[in-house]
């Protein structure tokens, strides 16, 4: 697929002020506000442009698949850093950094966009552009790739992106400890501000699960050191919880995601049953499922110190993010503006306004 | 005779002639002087060219403009006031913090008020649990180390000058340091900022969780030299202070062979927490210099850190002396002790310096490259360097690719000055021609504007001038550094050092 295809129907679109609904591998559809719109498929622009291991950078094209990045680096032991979810097998590599979503792993490695380096990206009036690069240290003009990362399509279409990746771990161990909500969220800050190597932990209101990662004498020194039984499938759960494939979220109702600092405590609102929570990146992200009224939720999470997200379910033409403070939603439009003055890409898929 | 022709001219185009032509009008000044006194204390407006005169750098000093006035608010409160005020009077703001920058992005311009942030010195919290801080921007980074060094906690972007540079200025700059192969660069160990836009406006960017709604603005101020808003606080990750560091000194007969050893570490799966590299001419000047027991007779240095729990750092330091070994490395050295530790790396720590006592002055390139693409350039300057009949000394941040040759001359010498400015440019380019940067953590200010112009086209260069539009269209917030305009393409940018005198010769520079 060329590139100039996609950025004529960008131009068309911006001459004729029609919407577009950018689509990568459609796996994530469900995620923001409904859109309607011309589809603008970037699924089949694929193909991984550049990759050398000893750079610890990988380079590919939007609409390679999340999986084939994955199993290039495989082969020299290399991995996303930030451990992304791919919610289905579609997942392609620009709808995951326009989603922004990072895994289990995100609190002590870093998110989506810690590890983007560069993108090449066509703006809303068809104009091409690379910002960043394939280097780790480069301050030369604003960090526009780290801009377009979350950004869910509203201020660009990614063309290429360029990500910062790191080395396997050489060993693994995963431990359970027994522990409701508030204990788990001590423990979690514990052991995240000591030196031991812990690379994701969670707790789903009885039991309290850390991944520790290392060289093997490390490993074996911090299973000692935290305690509690081993638990045997760690790669697996770890992978369940980063899916959302735990029986957690096998559920009909509302998901919501609260990210709060890290120690908030556990009760951030009234009249919290505890088998309706799951407790991720050591305290940071909060998984709900409720029937609330959305207001009810995003004031609670803002209360707490952070902010909520309608992640999956409930009503898709509603608002589904925090609301955003006037000078805030004011900066967000001004830049919408500079990227897209005509208002045509994925308008309305973050806030019903942008 | 000039304000008769003017009064011709479109409104616009006088204003912009004035302005061209002369300083701010004596009228003016004393009005903004007379509005600032209901806002500010007496004491935190500088008027006099006494006064102004050492505000009229930052940390390269060959870029020098004394500025209109300069404020010190102590609140947030005042700070707002004064933007709101030059914002209704369309006056320039530069902000600025411990002034240690080293491409002019605090640098004053004529007709502007320098909005100091020195009196925002205050650490605000410490939060243990959850391990972070919220501080001033006029905190110095090495101040939150030391804050929180009783937890174990410590804060970790390091930049060489770090006792004296100020958190606001580090996320102005998204500055660097010796350890971002492991740790990053400042936007990955900041959470939250406030900030004031050019109205006056004060916004929050996250806080204390780990992300936020809407666009990544946090990361869009990082690195955005002072033009898209005034930082008023910082929260920044604390992280645990590791239980051990040790650092191996590997000397090579060849420079490609380190080059090369460089990717074998990174191959092997070991992830430094600091990788260096230094030449001949480095390693000789460093050595005379701080004695830190490097061989003279090697090509190249390799100096690599591994720090962890003591078990880690025990397996990973083993394995990278086995590929050290493997790699061609003459000669070894693994520091047993903190002492050795800190010895080790006087040497490279003290490389600026040292270099500085081989010629009258040196220029300091900071651009950055693929790691494989070392050997080539590495080939390429030396073969200039004889064509220019000019010696360079080579140190880097191998780990990340990050370079920063040092070419020896003389500016009393006719001419000298001009020729290595013409290398300089050379070696910017082929950064960006190997597919590298014309910066890694100096900046642009306006000692890069030129370069930038290598780096970008029009079409980029306008999405930045977007960008800063969108958060202060007048262009009143350090207006003309970091993103030169489409016209602009000439010279390169340096560090300008003159019979090697830094700017802050106090501070560390590595």
């Amino acid at each position: 697929m060329q590139e100039a295809i996609l950025r004529q129907q960008i131009e068309h679109a911006c001459m004729a002020g029609t919407a577009l609904n950018i689509v990568g591998g459609n796996s994530k559809a469900w995620y923001g506000r409904e859109i309607t719109g011309e589809t603008l498929n970037v699924g089949e622009y694929t193909g991984i442009t550049s990759y050398q291991p000893t750079e610890l950078v990988i380079t590919a094209k939007a609409g390679t698949k999340l999986s084939d990045i994955t199993s290039a680096l495989d082969e020299h032991k290399q991995r996303l850093p930030f451990d992304p979810p791919c919610f289905g097998e579609t997942a392609t590599l620009g709808g995951t950094v326009a989603c922004g979503f990072s895994g289990p792993r995100r609190p002590y490695a870093g998110s989506c966009r810690d590890f983007v380096l560069g993108c090449r990206m066509i703006n809303g009036k068809g104009e091409v552009g690379s910002f960043g690069g394939e280097v780790m240290k480069n301050v030369a003009g604003f960090d526009i790739s780290r801009l377009m990362t979350g950004s869910l399509g509203t201020l660009g279409l990614m063309l290429e992106i360029s990500l910062k990746v790191l080395p396997h771990r050489q060993s693994e161990q995963t431990v359970m400890l027994e522990g409701d909500f508030s204990d788990a969220i001590h423990a979690m800050n514990h052991w995240a501000g000591s030196t031991l190597p812990v690379t994701a932990m969670a707790a789903d209101g009885s039991q309290i699960y850390f991944r520790i990662c290392g060289t093997a004498s490390s490993v074996e020194k911090s299973v000692k050191q935290i305690g509690g039984h081993l638990y045997d499938d760690g790669l697996q759960l770890w992978k369940d919880i980063r899916e959302h494939q735990l029986p957690f979220f096998d559920d009909e109702r509302p998901l919501w995601r609260i990210s709060v600092p890290s120690d908030a405590p556990f009760q951030i609102m009234e009249d919290m049953h505890e088998h309706d929570w799951f407790i991720g990146w050591g305290g940071a992200q909060r998984w709900l499922k409720s029937e609330l009224p959305a207001e009810l939720i995003f004031a609670a999470a803002k209360h707490a110190g952070g902010h909520a997200t309608l992640f999956r379910g409930g009503d898709r033409a509603g608002e589904r993010f925090s609301p955003l403070s006037e000078g805030e939603m004011r900066l967000h439009k001004s830049l919408k503006q500079a990227f897209d003055p005509e208002g045509i890409l994925n308008p309305g898929r973050m806030y019903r306004d942008l | 005779m000039l304000q008769n022709i003017l009064c011709f001219l479109e409104v616009d185009v006088r204003k912009s002639i004035l302005h061209a032509f002369y300083p701010m009008q004596r009228a003016q000044k004393d009005r903004l002087i007379q509005r600032l006194i209901d806002v500010l204390p007496q004491t935190s407006i500088l008027a006099s060219q006494e006064e102004l005169k050492p505000y009229e750098c930052d940390g390269l000093s060959v870029y020098r403009q004394v500025p209109a006035l300069v404020v010190l608010p102590e609140t947030v409160a005042q700070a707002q006031a004064v933007l709101q005020l030059c914002h209704a009077e369309k006056v320039e703001v530069v902000a600025r913090g411990a002034g240690t920058g080293l491409s002019g992005g605090a640098m004053p311009l004529e007709n502007a008020v320098v909005l100091s942030l020195a009196k925002f010195n205050h650490i605000l919290n410490i939060n243990k649990a959850g391990r972070t801080a919220v501080v001033e921007p006029g905190v110095r980074n090495l101040a939150i180390s030391e804050a929180v060094s009783h937890l174990g906690l410590y804060y970790a972007p390091d930049p060489s000058s770090q006792i004296a540079c100020t958190i606001g200025g580090n996320v102005a700059e998204n500055s660097g340091g010796v350890h971002c192969l492991k740790y990053g660069l400042t936007v990955h160990n900041v959470l939250g900022l406030k900030i004031l836009t050019m109205q006056g406006d004060l916004i929050e960017l996250g806080g204390e969780s780990l992300d936020t709604a809407g666009f990544d603005l946090l990361a869009l101020m990082h690195g955005s030299e002072g033009l898209l808003g005034v930082i008023v606080e910082v929260t920044v990750k604390l992280l645990p202070r590791p239980e051990l560091a040790q650092v191996v000194m590997a000397a090579f007969d060849d420079v490609e062979k380190a080059g090369q050893a460089v990717g074998d570490i990174i191959a092997a799966g070991i992830v430094p927490a600091g990788l260096e590299m230094m030449d001949r001419l480095a390693i000789q000047a460093a050595e005379a210099f701080a004695h830190a027991g490097y061989p003279t007779d090697a090509e190249a240095i390799l100096l690599c850190e591994i720090d962890g729990t003591s078990e880690s750092v025990s397996d990973f330091i083993t394995a990278v002396e086995e590929v050290l070994k493997h790699a061609g490395a003459t000669e070894m050295k693994t520091s047993a002790s903190e002492s050795e530790r800190l010895q080790l790396w006087a040497g490279r720590k003290a490389a600026f310096p040292a270099v500085g006592r081989l010629a009258p002055d040196y220029y300091c390139m900071d651009g950055t490259i693929p790691k494989s693409a070392l050997p080539t350039v590495l080939r390429q300057i030396a073969l200039w360097s004889e064509e220019y009949g000019l010696p360079v000394a080579n140190v880097f941040h191998a780990g990340d690719g990050n370079m920063h040759p040092l070419i020896l001359y003389d500016a009393n010498k006719p001419g000298e000055l001009q020729r290595t400015e013409d290398f300089g440019a050379r070696i910017l380019e082929l950064c960006v021609q190997s597919g590298g940067s014309i910066t890694g953590e100096h900046g642009v200010g306006v000692e890069k504007l030129d370069s930038m112009c290598v780096q970008f086209g029009a079409k980029e260069l306008q999405q930045f001038f977007a960008v800063k539009d969108a958060f202060d269209s007048e262009r009143l917030l350090n207006p003309g550094k970091a993103v030169p305009t489409l016209h602009r393409c000439a010279e390169l940018g340096r560090m300008h050092v003159h019979n090697g005198a830094l700017p802050h010769p106090e501070l560390e520079r590595f």
